[in-house]
């Protein structure tokens, strides 16, 4: 009796929570910028206030070891154990591929825990579009579409 | 769309695997988990758990394509499907086996000892797992290794 009710509870919330995946994976959603996130000067080598994993966080080339889009990055965090990594890949090369100006930068989750949890990046792939100045514009957790992808760029180039 | 599929079937790059092995085996691993739960406690449920333990063992330690159900499909299934379109890394896969061992082992030791609810709770996240994997190609233990690296991972800042 008890095992009938296990099944069940488990076939429901895993199916609710499937499909809750399914609908939001990949979607890109845009980050607010704050009026003053272009004027409060970064200084390199000093740790971000806390709580602003999500508005108005900026990366630049010190952070991923490499240079910036001159238009965009696609930084896209990747792990070990991660299946739609590889499509995403595919995905964000092709786009940095067609239009100029625009990079895509593979961070390793796993070698780079520190930038993991100020960005807080809970899951791979995890992409991050980086406007020009390097600030995080969209944000999408799971692999996105290319057309998603393109339509993010669209926001602000 | 992406340079996977245009690949030739019979080629695709090195090392990789045909996608549908590893969803094939979390359906089989999913009916086996439902069984369980449904005939717990009994001797039944133990062997049942014992011959999971086993393939989720076998998977985790040689490879998924040790893994007996990947083997079956390799054997029994796939030669009556069209060829595969779509691989994938076994690294994923193989780290939900070593996932998959742990909650079998947890539950087949609580089973053993009396302890059944215990043996409930494991055997039911393993069963949301391989459902998860099988309905939706979702692989819960992959999404918990970046929780699990943020929050135990070396802090450098």
């Amino acid at each position: 009796m008890t095992g009938i009710v296990v099944l069940l509870v488990v076939l429901v919330a895993a199916s609710a929570f499937g499909l809750y995946r399914r609908r939001t994976d990949g979607a890109m959603r845009e980050i607010e910028i704050p009026a003053d996130a272009h004027d409060a000067a970064h200084v390199p080598g000093q740790p971000r206030g806390a709580g602003h994993a999500h508005q108005g966080d900026r990366l630049e080339a010190s952070d991923l070891g490499t240079e910036l889009g001159d238009r965009a990055t696609l930084v896209q965090f990747s792990s070990a154990f991660c299946a739609p990594c590889r499509a995403t890949r595919v995905v964000l090369d092709e786009v940095a591929g067609q239009v100029d100006g625009v990079v895509h930068v593979e961070v390793d989750a796993e070698a780079n825990l520190d930038l993991v949890r100020r960005l807080d990046v809970r899951r791979t792939p995890t992409v991050l579009v980086l406007d020009g100045d390097g600030a995080v514009r969209v944000r999408a957790a799971g692999a996105p579409r290319k057309a998603d992808v393109v339509a993010a760029l669209g926001t602000f180039l | 769309m992406t340079t996977l599929d245009s690949r030739p079937a019979a080629s695709p790059a090195a090392g990789l695997i045909d996608a549908r092995g590893p969803r094939f085996g979390a359906a089989v691993t999913a009916v086996v988990y439902a069984i369980v739960l449904l005939t717990i406690p009994s001797a039944l449920a133990a062997v049942l758990l014992v011959v999971q333990l086993v393939a989720h063992g076998l998977g985790a330690v040689l490879g998924v394509r040790s893994q007996p159900y990947g083997v079956l499909f390799r054997k029994a299934v796939a030669p009556r499907l069209g060829r595969p379109t779509e691989f994938e890394d076994p690294a994923p896969p193989r780290f939900a086996q070593a996932v998959g061992l742990v909650f079998a082992a947890v539950g087949l030791g609580a089973l053993v000892l009396g302890a059944t609810p215990v043996a409930y709770v494991a055997v039911g996240l393993a069963f949301a797992a391989a459902f998860l994997n099988a309905a939706f190609n979702f692989c819960l233990g992959c999404e918990m290794y970046l929780i699990g690296k943020r929050l135990l991972g070396p802090r450098t800042a």
